[in-house]
């Protein structure tokens, strides 16, 4: 069976856009709210990725952090992240879902248990920030054998020797972050010099999907709509912290975002 | 696990960066892969590199005034009535702190590699001060992450980093001490590795900043090494070194040159940071057998929960208040080349209540620390037995904290 990752995609590209991927941190603000975010933005989403929240992550910007830490404060643990992702797909069988997060949360928990629990909640996806490749061979591999896509995630500062080594032993799906940033940064070089190095790693193996991510918001999601997909994430949790600022519905709000970022990229 | 002879510790890792086949490791962000890698090449190049050392020594000798001194206690010797008490005084060195040996180092690698601009972590401020001395003495520009707590309680290291024109940016994150000062600076060197090179502030981090820290601050025990043979011909039979325990920089590199020998001729005491006796909290992870974790990009032992999440830590000592610990002193423990144990805030008070009352030392509450231990145990051992406590940081930053625990005639000046 085709993991419902490369379907995603394959959907978008027959609709002759841009596949939209959203990141929520599970949890954010409580576990029942960001399922509710989940079930109402999944209609103008093609996949989401939810955040696992770490209380020392050193690759995220202050969106997502204040996300993270309020879902902590909340009382989100591991195993109410795998209900969330249970209960969405209960909802939207179809709809894939990536897991974002840090190794300690997983190495705590175990890999092959972790991996198990992806599994069987319906995980399709894992994005481990801190476990770079040639460290996390054998933990990928060990996805793969679950049908699990273990995403690997490039970077401007990555060589090309390197690139094609990386994406030699990926999986269908690669994560190229836009610029030295921490998410949720201001972009901080043009989206056509973004493009330029999206599709140097195209080339490289022009069937694996590439998403960009970082810095994308809805000023610049539009300019950037020819990559296969793209990842919005500090955009959507810094609105959930404006509505909870301003005493508004997170998830009304959040949907209405996320339906302004799909008709940017119609 | 096995720590090898004639090698030394920091090169001990596998091709991954791991002591043990488990303590260490690289777990960053790809971004932060190629910069690393780059620090990687030119400092494994430059630690051979015959005019690279003489540079260094200069300035170890002309600028940071090394040799420290090596004295011997002895008000505070006939006190405790036991082994012979001696302290190596590496608060001499400019600056007041061991910091000093990591952040010149890691000022000329950033020179040699062409970056203008350099940025450090800090608790207790003397890394960031000794950080923002370096970088102004070789022309870099400056910053320094330090958590908002840290910086109400350490003033007087903040005022000399400002005064050295470095920046300091307060971290309001999280606990507000040192973890997340380290977490900020990452963050920073991720979003500015092209034009920036990075300090890490102890013997933590990614597995180079480990190695360049221990290699950095290994002048203390090539010091005391002479320095011993100098004033008893030999290394005694029965040598004690005592240090205090935070990241690990200073035990580090006050035990490095004696690793090969045995430990019943030099035993290592590392001295954690117990934490508030009324307190569930410590900064303490070797002691109170935290589990292994990946913290900071390397997998330590480490204070956290069940869920992985990295917990509180609290210490009266702002330079021991991390939760986490270097790897090397993870592999130092697993090997039982060192032993660990815990000193409270009251204990850590008291010893600097004693020391200071029979010596002209003032050592910080970090190195009291490991005062209290050496105090305590030195009362059971013979005086054939040398122990070397390393005053590894002058208690001038700890003037507020002192006044306000004990008095204000424990904090003036000797």
């Amino acid at each position: 069976m085709l993991n419902p990752i490369n379907l995603a995609f394959k959907r978008a590209k027959q609709q002759n856009r841009t596949a939209l991927i959203t990141y929520t941190v599970a949890g954010d603000s409580s576990e029942k709210q960001s399922l509710n975010i989940l079930k109402t933005i999944s209609k103008n989403v093609d996949i989401v990725e939810v955040g696992v929240p770490h209380n020392t992550p050193v690759a995220d910007g202050s969106q997502i952090q204040t996300s993270a830490y309020r879902a902590i404060k909340n009382g989100i643990k591991i195993n109410n992240i795998f209900k969330i992702v249970k209960e969405f797909k209960k909802f939207d069988k179809s709809k894939p879902v990536i897991l974002m997060g840090y190794y300690n949360m997983i190495f705590q928990f175990g890999e092959n248990k972790f991996i198990n629990k992806c599994k069987v909640s319906g995980v399709n996806g894992l994005i481990v920030v801190d476990l770079p490749w040639p460290e996390n061979k054998n933990f990928a591999k060990k996805c793969k054998n679950k049908s699990i896509y273990f995403i690997q995630l490039l970077s401007p500062t990555t060589t090309s020797k390197r690139l094609k080594k990386i994406i030699q032993d990926s999986h269908q799906m690669n994560y190229f972050i836009s610029m030295l940033s921490t998410t949720g940064g201001k972009l901080k070089i043009s989206p056509r010099e973004i493009l330029k190095n999206y599709r140097k790693i195209k080339k490289i193996n022009p069937k694996k999907d590439v998403v960009i991510g970082f810095g994308i918001t809805e000023k610049t999601i539009g300019k950037l709509k020819s990559a296969d997909g793209l990842v919005v994430g500090s955009a959507i949790c810094n609105e959930i912290t404006r509505s909870l600022k301003n005493r508004q519905n997170p998830v009304t709000n959040v949907d209405k975002l996320v339906n302004r970022l799909k008709n940017k990229i119609k | 696990m096995k720590l090898k002879k004639k090698i030394p510790v920091i090169d001990q890792g596998d091709k991954l960066g791991f002591w043990g086949g488990k303590f260490g490791g690289n777990f960053v962000p790809e971004t932060l892969k190629k910069p690393i890698e780059d620090l990687e090449i030119l400092f494994n190049k430059l630690k051979k590199d015959k005019n690279f050392i003489k540079e260094r020594d200069k300035y170890f000798k002309n600028w940071i005034g090394v040799p420290t001194r090596f004295i011997k206690l002895e008000n505070l010797t006939n006190y405790v009535g036991g082994a012979q008490i001696w302290s190596k005084v590496v608060s001499d060195a400019n600056g007041g702190a061991h910091k000093i040996y990591n952040a010149t180092v890691h000022c000329l690698l950033a020179k040699r590699s062409g970056k203008k601009f350099i940025i450090g972590d800090t608790g207790a401020g003397y890394a960031g001060k000794m950080l923002s001395m370096a970088a102004k003495k070789f022309g870099l520009k400056c910053k320094i992450f330090m958590g908002a707590k840290d910086i109400a309680r350490q003033k007087p290291n903040v005022k000399a980093i400002k005064k050295n024109g470095a920046e300091v940016i307060p971290v309001y994150s999280g606990s507000q001490t040192l973890v997340d000062a380290v977490s900020e600076c990452m963050r920073y060197w991720v979003a500015n590795c092209d034009t920036t090179a990075m300090c890490v502030g102890s013997t933590v981090g990614p597995a180079v900043f480990v190695r360049i820290c221990g290699w950095s601050t290994s002048q203390i025990s090539r010091e005391l090494k002479a320095q011993l043979i100098d004033e008893f011909g030999s290394i005694p039979k029965k040598l004690k070194l005592y240090n205090c325990v935070g990241g690990g920089s200073s035990s580090f590199g006050f035990w490095n040159e004696f690793m090969d020998y045995k430990k019943s001729q030099c035993e290592f005491i590392g001295v954690e940071a117990g934490g508030p006796i009324k307190s569930k909290k410590h900064a303490a992870p070797l002691t109170y057998g935290s589990k292994i974790g990946i913290l900071h990009g390397a997998a330590q032992y480490v204070n956290q929960n069940p869920d992985g999440q990295i917990e509180e830590t609290e210490s009266i000592s702002a330079g021991l208040d991390y939760p986490g610990i270097s790897p090397l002193h993870c592999f130092l423990k697993d090997t039982k080349r060192a032993r660990y144990t815990a000193a409270s805030d009251e204990e850590a008070l008291n010893a600097y209540k004693l020391v200071t009352k029979f010596e002209k030392l003032r050592p910080s509450l970090e190195p009291s620390h490991a005062f209290s231990v050496a105090i305590k145990e030195s009362k059971k051992l013979n005086k054939e037995t040398i122990v070397v406590v390393n005053s590894c940081g002058d208690a001038y930053k700890d003037k507020e904290i002192l006044e306000q625990k004990l008095g204000k005639k424990y904090v003036k000046p000797y």
